[in-house]
């Protein structure tokens, strides 16, 4: 566990070599500027602000348990709403990614560490203050931001002081991942082993890549809406204000030119993990690893000109919906073509199913329901009827909780014994992963039921019709929260403590790639001299 | 159409049985509301316009679609786990890449897509065309009632609020104990009123903050812009009572705005028209004046400060 926890015994002796100088105790946490113990701070950040989200998600559930107001009151319902958005999207699984990519990143393309180390450093130690920020705003006068995650104006102008307390901690996080992106497009692009050409890229890579570009380009435009929204709060500026000739709509535009590239920023490198492991589990090459990167590719640059389709209810001119019902259907081709793909390379394979793959095959199955409703969201006439209610909910569940967090919970099986140096538990994985996936569908495929019915989200209290699926979801979701729970302290807690058969340097048959060419656990300081690769740069040959 | 969707449903309530001893509908027993949901409603609300009808076919039409492809894709993927395991001594195959396949996985999904558009784009562009109205009005949102306002048509001049009915907003924070009406949070004191057959056009716009008026038996939804107006339009087919709530989160009381549209023959219409304008218009003028400027002043205040 020499990467995860301080190294101990004869553990610390096997590293004599690379020890020496950095540092002990907490200062080698906080002055962190190992790729691998700041990845490891990212997934611990991550998971800790899953459980806080995962908490608020629970008091939503508990309170739409029954009709009624029992538990929260309307205004402490929409603050709930509102923050598990916020912090599930900034706090959860945005940083998660990065944490993977902090891992991953340099070890699959054989550098030696990330390009900017100290800015690394500084991009999770940033995100701290933000977190704690937007912890507290419960704690402020008027309690936490109520205006949804969405941060629609001109709600946001009724909020109270916790609203720019909010808008502070989007400003910072939005810094913490625009250096991110910078660190990896730059490790990506400039430290890259020799041998190791664009084309040979691992697809955890090629996605994180593409996606940091996206980061690149949408951040500063989230950061724009949200500046707008405290000069029109504070300075006396109406650019969302129609009494002084702003307009409301303006600020959608605006928040969804960031929100839907947010959307694949979130799903991207989800892709690039389960393109690793089917192909591991397969014990087969990835099928059209080209097309994959073609795909991938375009559904990014697609993402920047279907923002609209949120927003189909604002009553835009007949030739705007067109367009962006054309544009937004245009998305399911490249994303069905790596569907294809995953199919087709476990197609005649060699398979077995550990956790790994079996939380990338619950993946495939569920994010594509996610995939299919999406669709359908996209044809306007039926978003008429869908907008804004519990079938959208379903919906960003499906692909957000399905599609990220499933993808995450494989990338942690599959790389976890390179990163402890011990095996997790196979059957407490298996049992985490059928406790998972069938919670999370009593969650929320009764939401498609609900939403075709016609109930609306950010209610605190709905007609009675409704209270058998609500129930439903309810119960679901509590199970759901407690797999987590099982999964942090049965399951993540041994491996952090070195509990746990020894893992071997490659511990799955079919993996390929540079992080399987160097011991488990990784030893603190990886590749410090250029490797040399055979031909496919997958393998180190001297 | 109907018989696929009347065997669904045959088919999902049995499905629904199965939970029953979850079910808090039935210690609550409440029944269906007739233009509003229904208990364990599983689809789009019974349609009374055109529009809606056509939602209801398009959302078949993609729904059939989508699971002919799922069937077929993870047909595949579970024929495929079930015979290519390694516990039954399945080797490898190579193979790992075709441009061929690419290309036709690639056009495939592209022409579905269009195949799909079309009909949708048919619909659009009905949705959209919201001319020749024989009745026109406002729908102003205000946190958290709405404020019609007959513009023009029959009835041009009548202006109302309407409220929740205020026993459901006690019932609520009670937590809904006891003997809960069908139509629990969707209850006003005056709901909307329009003749049947005739094409309604309405203008939205607020107050304060955004809202959406939305009636699914319709298939309207139209968000309520501030300082802007937008319009849709709806002909109602038949008679009767339909039921809808604001769907753009406005603050606090949210869940708390419904929409009743009453819908009468035309014969009632003109009655209900004759008996509004006959009622003191001083009176009802003045009620309405007051209820805006407290409106007005409650919205305004947050923003101030």
């Amino acid at each position: 566990m020499s990467a995860v926890l301080p190294p101990h015994g004869n553990v610390a002796d096997l590293h004599d070599h690379d020890d020496h100088h950095h540092p002990h105790g907490w200062r080698r946490w906080v002055y962190a500027t190992n790729h691998k113990d700041i990845g490891t701070l990212y997934l611990l950040f991550a998971f800790t602000m899953l459980m806080f989200g995962g908490v608020l998600a629970l008091g939503i559930r508990a309170e739409l348990f029954q009709p009624g107001l029992q538990i929260v009151n309307p205004e402490l319902f929409n603050q709930l709403t509102t923050m598990h958005g916020l912090i599930m999207v900034f706090g959860a699984i945005m940083p998660a990614f990065v944490g993977f990519a902090n891992w991953m990143i340099p070890l699959q393309i054989g550098a030696s560490d990330m390009a900017f180390a100290r800015m690394n450093n500084f991009s999770f130690w940033l995100m701290i203050p933000a977190a704690a920020m937007l912890a507290s705003s419960f704690f402020m006068p008027g309690g936490a931001p109520a205006a949804g995650w969405t941060l629609y104006a001109p709600l946001t102008m009724q909020m109270g002081p916790s609203m720019d307390a909010g808008i502070f901690a989007l400003h910072i996080l939005g810094a913490s991942s625009i250096m991110g992106s910078i660190n990896i497009i730059v490790t990506i692009l400039n430290m890259r082993a020799p041998g190791m050409t664009l084309m040979k890229m691992p697809m955890f890579v090629w996605t994180w890549l593409i996606t940091a570009f996206l980061l690149i380009a949408v951040m500063p435009v989230l950061a724009g809406a949200i500046t707008m929204t405290l000069t029109d709060r504070h300075f006396g500026t109406t650019f969302f204000n129609p009494a002084g000739g702003g307009d409301p709509i303006m600020f959608q535009h605006i928040f969804w030119f960031f929100g839907h590239p947010e959307v694949y920023i979130m799903i991207l490198p989800a892709f690039g993990i389960v393109s690793q492991i089917i192909p591991a589990f397969a014990r087969k090459q990835l099928f059209g690893y080209s097309s994959m990167v073609y795909a991938t590719a375009s559904i990014a640059i697609l993402s920047f000109i279907v923002w609209a389709h949120h927003m189909y209810t604002t009553g835009m001119p007949v030739t705007g919906q067109l367009f962006f019902m054309y544009a937004t259907m245009l998305i399911s081709v490249p994303t069905g073509v790596k569907v294809f793909n995953w199919v087709a390379t476990m197609w005649r394979g060699s398979m077995t199913f550990e956790t790994p793959m079996l939380f990338a095959v619950g993946f495939i199955f569920v994010f594509t329901m996610g995939g299919f409703t999406g669709l359908i969201l996209s044809m306007a006439p039926i978003d008429l009827q869908l907008q804004d209610g519990y079938y959208v909910v379903a919906h960003f569940h499906y692909v957000l909780v399905a599609g990220s967090l499933f993808a995450m919970f494989a990338g942690f099986y599959y790389w976890i014994p390179k990163w402890s140096g011990v095996m997790y538990n196979e059957s407490r994985g298996k049992l985490h992963f059928w406790w998972t996936l069938i919670s999370f569908n009593v969650t929320f495929f009764p939401m498609h039921f609900l939403g075709l019915a016609g109930m609306p989200r950010r209610y605190a209290d709905y007609p009675m019709q409704f209270a058998d699926f609500n129930a439903l979801a309810s119960v679901g979701a509590f199970f759901f929260g407690f797999a987590q729970v099982y999964f942090f302290l049965f399951i993540v807690l041994p491996c952090m403590r070195g509990v746990g058969e020894k893992a071997p340097q490659r511990p799955w048959e079919g993996a390929e790639g540079l992080e399987w060419e160097v011991p488990s656990p990784a030893p603190h300081h990886t590749f410090e001299n250029p490797p040399k690769l055979n031909a496919e740069a997958t393998k180190v040959i001297g | 159409m109907n018989m696929l969707s009347q065997h669904w449903n045959k088919i999902a309530y049995s499905c629904a049985a199965a939970f029953a001893g979850l079910s808090s509908a039935a210690a609550y027993a409440v029944n269906d509301l007739p233009g509003g949901p229904s208990v364990r409603q599983l689809n789009l609300h019974a349609p009374a316009t055109k529009l809606a009808e056509e939602q209801i076919y398009l959302h078949w039409f993609m729904m059939i679609i989508c699971l002919v492809i799922f069937v077929a894709v993870f047909g595949v993927m579970f024929y495929s786990i079930w015979k290519h395991r390694k516990s039954l001594g399945h080797k490898p195959a190579t193979f790992h890449e075709s441009v061929k396949v690419e290309i036709a996985w690639t056009l495939v999904p592209f022409i579905i897509v269009i195949f799909m558009a079309i009909p949708a784009t048919k619909t659009v562009i009905a949705q959209k065309d919201t001319s020749n109205a024989d009745l026109t009005i406002k729908a102003t949102g205000y946190q958290w009632r709405w404020g019609y306002d007959y513009l023009k048509g029959e009835g041009e001049g009548i202006s109302y609020i309407s409220s929740l009915d205020n026993e459901h907003r006690i019932l609520s924070n009670s937590g809904a104990k006891g003997a809960t009406p069908d139509d629990y949070l969707l209850k006003v004191d005056n709901p909307l009123v329009v003749p049947v057959g005739k094409k309604i056009r309405i203008i939205t716009t607020s107050s304060d903050v955004i809202h959406a008026f939305a009636v699914p038996s319709f298939g309207i939804k139209q968000d309520a812009i501030p300082g802007f107006v937008r319009d849709t339009h709806f002909r109602a087919e038949r008679t009767g009572d339909f039921y809808g709530q604001c769907q753009e989160l406005c603050g606090k009381e949210h869940a708390y705005m419904p929409i009743h549209v009453k819908v009468l023959s035309e014969a009632d219409f003109a009655a209900w028209v004759q008996k509004k304008k006959s009622q003191a218009p001083a009176a009802e003028d003045k009620k309405t004046a007051a209820a805006g400027t407290e409106q007005v002043a409650q919205a305004a205040a947050p923003v101030q400060k």
